[in-house]
């Protein structure tokens, strides 16, 4: 069980070593490096999970604490792992598809001057994100959680000579704010109410059923808890920054903003299941913003031009199942479509990445068309993804996303109806963005002369031109054709290919195939998660009807985009605005908000409180330059003053005699 | 016959009162230190009649603490007004004001 100390402490050291001599490690002898960090960690996780496999399913929750962070009265918060089925299925997505990712960031990122910083945020994040889930405790976890945030804008901002993407690592960074505001206000009550931040001292007894919770207390902290998870996790309201952190390189977007760190938000609602048990309200407000935001993002994602966009748009839209499958009470379910979606989202970014590489930074859909016959491995990997996205069967999406679909059913028809909507459109937006990408005419040659011209649709594009001559603009990129990508980013794209094509096998609802139910089970009893089954005929007709609406969004996306690549009648402006949100948010903030706050700077802060603090120096100087005046300097003064108050003192005490 | 106390105490007084306002109306250093030494052993002839008026011996004891306290405090008075007689020639304590801040 010691090498769960070397799970964390691999990446740690290994972004350590990156900091302090990153500048002297060759080009790719650090990326090498990180990777190895990486991997080293993925095998210890696996060397951790068959320990705890070996035992009874009762017993396989060690805390294993580290040293004691804060004894400050009776309050203890401990650096500690805790090593339980939750935590290490976590750590083993994150630390495997992490080293995946480092490895292919080998080649995406080769030849960038900062190179080595790259892999130090790499592997900080990947250790961030690592204590983040192993946590004994919230407050623990809430420094992973920080970490991760920091990393995530460290990213975002990697090429910060860009401005937009300062910018965007701006709003990344500030959005997230909100919810780590959300997250200390729930810390604040936990330590109000239990006195005690520890898994063991908070959770353990709710998850058992020794202690309950009254029902106001379990609203306010999951609803304080959730804020925070729905800022990390890009969902309503708190979506926004999602789709402009795809400033960051490529690979970023498929491990910080696709596959692990936006799961945080689930992981955390998951480990505040016996919190969440308590609160029906609460349950409901999870399921609502997982509803209402997997519709949203979906419905957005169908007119974006830009192949990330696309992408960052499907993963709110998928977290948005992930949050509903959990408000719904199966959190088994949400749990599993997160790992699902870390496999074909990371590949499906991965092989974006590999596009963009190839077409020397173009991100416009607009301007690609007819790759499937100049990428050979990407081609089958992206169509593998895709597939597995739209929830074709029998691809991982299909398995993960019916068992949302039912407890969503069980839930409520409503909620299940904006799922069912959003498995539509999330089967035309995929058909449509691989129909523009893989088919039709090869627009890319004619599109290097309008090369860094504005969207079709008025959308400002990343302009990942700025960017292309400093990282691979080499000369012997100058032209010719789109070329497949050097090995060490095909690699990951074959391994995450095969693990979304039968990644699924994991938790198959039949034939005892449910591993991760089984896994997962200690975690959600039945006084956690209360236990409901949705029989075997609605499953299957749910599973029909899902199947059939995503047959019908494929062949609809496919049909529509068979020939034209304008067809505004298809990408109205509100959507391709994104609902005017965005604007809505900046109209309000640069309007009234700014007014507001003008006012306070000026008249209150100015006035009022600066009066206040200006005006007690004030009267504090004004009374000493009065009393100066009695220090003269003169000895027959003093003599004086000692003189009439012995006088004064002998004519009190006389007169107390007297009487 | 032996002088009443009451005289001595008198005497004592008259002493005091020569010194107190000697210190608040002269302005040269030196004698202000004299006049000081004056109320000292004022102080000291007071002490000394009540220690025979009283018959304890506590009195006259206190009377060497004073000297004590005299001899040291004209060490440290004396180097003083030395200090400042060789800055200025004619130095007053009212001169010493200009060291106020």
């Amino acid at each position: 069980m010691n090498a769960a100390y070397l799970i964390v402490a691999l990446p740690f050291a290994g972004a350590l070593v990156l900091l302090f001599a990153g500048r002297r490690i060759l080009d790719p002898v650090s990326g090498w490096f990180a990777t190895a960090m990486a991997a080293g960690s993925f095998v210890c996780t696996v060397i951790v999970w068959s320990t705890l496999l070996g035992r009874p399913s009762t017993s396989r929750s060690v805390d294993k604490t580290i040293f004691t962070w804060m004894p400050v009265g009776s309050l203890h918060v401990s650096f500690g792992l805790q090593l339980d089925p939750l935590s290490i299925l976590w750590s083993l997505f994150v630390t495997g598809v992490g080293s995946l990712i480092t490895l292919y960031s080998i080649g995406y990122m080769r030849g960038d001057p900062s190179f080595s910083r790259f892999f130090f945020y790499l592997n900080a994040f990947i250790f961030s994100m690592l204590i983040l889930v192993l946590a004994d405790n919230f407050l623990f976890s809430f420094l992973g959680w920080e970490g991760v945030g920091f990393c995530s804008y460290g990213l975002v901002g990697f090429w910060f000579e860009r401005n937009s993407a300062a910018v965007a690592a701006k709003k990344a960074f500030v959005t997230n704010r909100v919810g780590d505001f959300g997250f200390m206000i729930a810390l604040f009550l936990m330590f109000q109410h239990f006195g005690s931040f520890n898994y063991s001292v908070v959770l353990a007894p709710l998850a058992s059923g020794h202690a309950t919770l009254a029902n106001s207390t379990a609203t306010f902290i999951s609803i304080m808890l959730v804020l925070g998870a729905v800022a990390k996790s890009a969902q309503i309201p708190l979506y926004m920054w999602l789709p402009d952190a795809m400033e960051g390189p490529t690979p970023v977007s498929a491990l910080i903003h696709a596959a692990t760190m936006v799961t945080a938000g689930v992981y955390l609602v998951a480990r505040a299941a016996p919190i969440l048990h308590f609160s029906p309200d609460a349950q409901w407000i999870v399921a609502s913003i997982g509803a209402g935001t997997c519709f949203l993002a979906a419905t957005i994602a169908c007119v974006q031009d830009d192949i990330k966009r696309v992408l960052a748009y499907s993963t709110v839209s998928q977290i948005g199942y992930m949050f509903l499958a959990e408000g719904s009470g199966d959190y088994q379910a949400g749990i599993y479509h997160t790992v699902m979606h870390a496999f074909f989202k990371a590949l499906l970014f991965l092989s974006a990445g590999s596009i963009i590489h190839a077409l020397h930074d173009e991100q416009n859909m607009k301007r690609m068309g007819n790759l499937r016959k100049y990428l050979p491995i990407t081609f089958p990997a992206f169509m593998v993804g895709f597939l597995a996205l739209a929830a074709i069967p029998p691809f991982d999406g299909f398995w993960s996303k019916d068992e949302v679909l039912a407890a969503a059913w069980h839930k409520s028809p409503v909620l299940w109806a904006f799922g069912i909507a959003t498995a539509f459109l999330t089967a035309y937006y995929m058909s449509r963005q691989v129909r523009l990408v893989f088919w039709g005419k090869s627009r890319w040659n004619s599109a290097a002369a309008a090369h860094g011209a504005a969207g079709d649709t008025g959308i400002p594009l990343s302009p990942a031109a700025a960017h292309g001559s400093a990282a691979h603009g080499s000369a012997a990129h100058g032209g010719g054709e789109p070329h497949e990508a050097p090995r060490t980013m095909t690699i990951p794209l074959v391994i995450l290919t095969v693990a979304s094509a039968f990644g699924w096998l994991l938790n198959a609802n039949f034939a005892g195939l449910d591993f991760i139910n089984k896994w997962l089970a200690p975690i959600f009893p039945a006084t956690v998660a209360t236990p409901f089954t949705v029989s075997t005929g609605t499953k299957w007709i749910l599973g029909v009807i899902a199947t059939l609406v995503a047959f019908g969004g494929l062949f609809a996306g496919m049909g529509l985009w068979r020939r034209a690549v304008d067809r505004p009648e298809l990408e109205p402006a509100f959507l391709a605005h994104a609902w005017y949100i965005d604007e809505g948010i900046s109209a309000t903030v640069s309007g009234p908000l700014a007014r507001m706050a003008t006012r306070f700077s000026f008249v209150v802060d100015a006035g009022w409180v600066d009066g206040l603090v200006n005006g007690v120096g004030r009267s504090a100087a004004g009374a000493g330059r009065q009393l100066r005046r009695l220090q003269t300097g003169y000895v027959r003064n003093y003599a004086l003053a000692i003189g009439v108050g012995t006088a004064a003192v002998l004519l009190y005490v006389s007169m107390r005699a007297g009487s | 016959m032996s002088v009443p106390s009451a005289w001595y105490l008198v005497l004592a007084a008259i002493l005091f009162g020569m010194g107190a306002t000697g210190l608040l109306v002269r302005r040269n250093v030196l004698v202000m230190f004299m006049c000081i030494e004056l109320m000292l052993n004022a102080v000291n002839l007071t002490f000394v009649t009540f220690a025979r008026l009283l018959n304890d011996i506590g009195g006259q004891v206190d009377v060497l603490f004073v000297l004590v306290v005299a001899a040291a405090e004209v060490v440290v008075g004396l180097a003083i007004i030395v200090a400042l007689f060789r800055r200025r020639a004619a130095a007053t304590a009212d001169d010493i004001h200009i060291l106020k801040g």
